[in-house]
């Protein structure tokens, strides 16, 4: 059973769907003691970071998830849940949960054909192997859709990388905790292999 | 390097598909959760339903599309036609929609794109904007004018210091539809598109008049649109997701392969 955290912060029910269709029990709540209980957790998330870090202090869920981590059960972070389990945000100077020491920074670009946000879909690299990621090829693009985007502390952390007017970090993870930027749930068969992946996955880097 | 993206628009009345011509008359050519999940799996990149249902009575049926394709089709895809609140658009967004579309509710209320923003996130709100060709003016030095109502309804508003007042209000990508264009299958509007393309930093998709993959080449080029919208061209079987894939692709237009 895979609990998602519900911190009203976007449409999290995509996620629950794509779960359903892949016959993945799932569960959404809000409750700080399931998320701390739980034998798997998928973070997710759309928008702005200062009220997402707020909603989860205000349930607790932050702690919890840091407690979760701690018991090295699998978490998958996704998108704006994929930013705020750093350490702080430059948007509007947050500090996050702090699952793995890092920043998350704007995009800045001089060139005005550079749109931000990033929207679309872009091609993704492997950068080391890792199972959740585990069938990936090449040409492999998946959904992004984003202002700012994950810079860990330690460039190990950095799984796979994407390209857009710089070259940034689209996974990052540590030991049980692994955080995509774009959204599988929106990537087609690309994405929804990431979530079969992470339903299988053990939490441990190694492959099983 | 980011994709260019090819939208598949499916028009909705009464939960069957319809495809407008010229906006005048519509017919039905069949159901779109079925005709969703068939472009899904041939590779399209994004899915716009309007809803072009006249009665209100009639709006809740929507909701049913919306849930039913957002269980079978794992990729983003908006809702528009009838918005005229944020609590509107949070029932599409809950029954499993990506972003709204918002077109007259928002010439009508300009608030609303900055409300949905709020509530939502740019990233959800997509302003989309009928626009007519018409002669150079003080109102509208552009020379391209807002309308709305699917065309019947001029506003006097610019329609490039509307795409620039959409940004600001909090609108996380534009369709630019024109009229003039649309229903003709003749080509996009690339003059119009690129003007767009060039007074905004919010991705710009360009819509009506697409006939044959040269037309999208164009646009996403010379018309330096992020995504193009398309609708008869695959409804009527002119071509498919992988044919227009594979033309832009070989012409060095960088697109998902799939």
């Amino acid at each position: 059973m895979i609990h998602i955290v519900d911190y009203k912060a976007g449409n999290i029910t995509s996620v629950q769907r794509a779960l359903n269709f892949l016959g993945v029990e799932s569960v959404i709540t809000a409750d700080s003691d399931s998320i701390r209980r739980a034998e798997k957790v998928i973070f997710p998330g759309v928008g702005q970071a200062a009220s997402a870090m707020k909603a989860l202090r205000e349930r607790g869920l932050d702690q919890a998830l840091r407690d979760a981590f701690a018991r090295g059960i699998p978490i998958l972070g996704i998108c704006l849940g994929a930013q705020i389990v750093l350490t702080r945000s430059e948007e509007g100077g947050t500090d996050c949960v702090d699952l793995l020491p890092g920043e998350c920074k704007r995009f800045a670009f001089s060139d005005p054909a550079l749109k931000i946000p990033h929207i679309g879909w872009n091609r993704v690299r492997l950068v080391r192997d890792h199972p959740m990621l585990r069938g990936m090829g090449p040409e492999d693009e998946f959904y992004f859709d984003h202002s700012y985007y994950p810079l860990p502390e330690d460039p190990a952390r950095i799984l796979a990388e994407c390209e857009y007017g710089i070259t940034f970090p689209a996974v990052i993870g540590s030991a049980n905790l692994i955080a995509v930027q774009f959204h599988p749930e929106k990537s087609g068969p690309a994405g929804l292999r990431i979530l079969t992946n992470f339903a299988g996955w053990n939490g441990t880097e190694k492959a099983e | 390097m980011l994709s260019k993206r090819i939208i598949a628009c499916l028009d909705v009345r009464d939960g069957k598909l319809a495809k407008s011509v010229k906006f005048v008359d519509t017919h039905d050519i069949g159901d779109p959760v079925e005709t969703a999940r068939r472009y899904y799996e041939a590779g399209i990149d994004e899915l716009v339903f309007y809803d072009i249902t006249a009665s209100s009575d009639h709006r809740d049926i929507l909701l049913d599309v919306v849930s039913a394709v957002a269980a079978q089709v794992f990729i983003p895809f908006s809702v528009g036609g009838g918005l005229r609140t944020v609590e509107d658009c949070s029932k599409v967004l809950l029954a499993g929609a990506e972003k709204v579309n918002v077109n007259t509710a928002a010439v009508q209320n300009p608030q609303l794109i900055a409300e949905a923003s709020r509530a939502f996130g740019a990233q959800c709100v997509v302003l989309s904007m009928d626009v007519l060709a018409v002669p150079h003016s003080v109102a509208a030095p552009s020379g391209y004018e807002i309308v709305t109502h699917g065309g019947r309804n001029r506003t006097g508003i610019d329609a490039l210091a509307w795409a620039r007042r959409g940004e600001e209000l909090g609108a996380g990508e534009l369709v630019v539809n024109s009229i003039d264009a649309d229903g003709t299958q003749e080509g996009y509007e690339i003059n119009l598109t690129r003007k767009m393309a060039e007074a905004v930093r919010i991705p710009v998709i360009a819509s009506g008049g697409g006939g044959k993959a040269e037309h999208l080449y164009q646009v996403l080029t010379a018309g330096k649109a992020d995504a193009a919208l398309v609708a008869s061209l695959l409804h009527y079987g002119i071509t498919t997701v992988a044919e227009l894939k594979k033309y832009l692709d070989q012409k060095g237009v960088k697109v998902r392969m799939t």
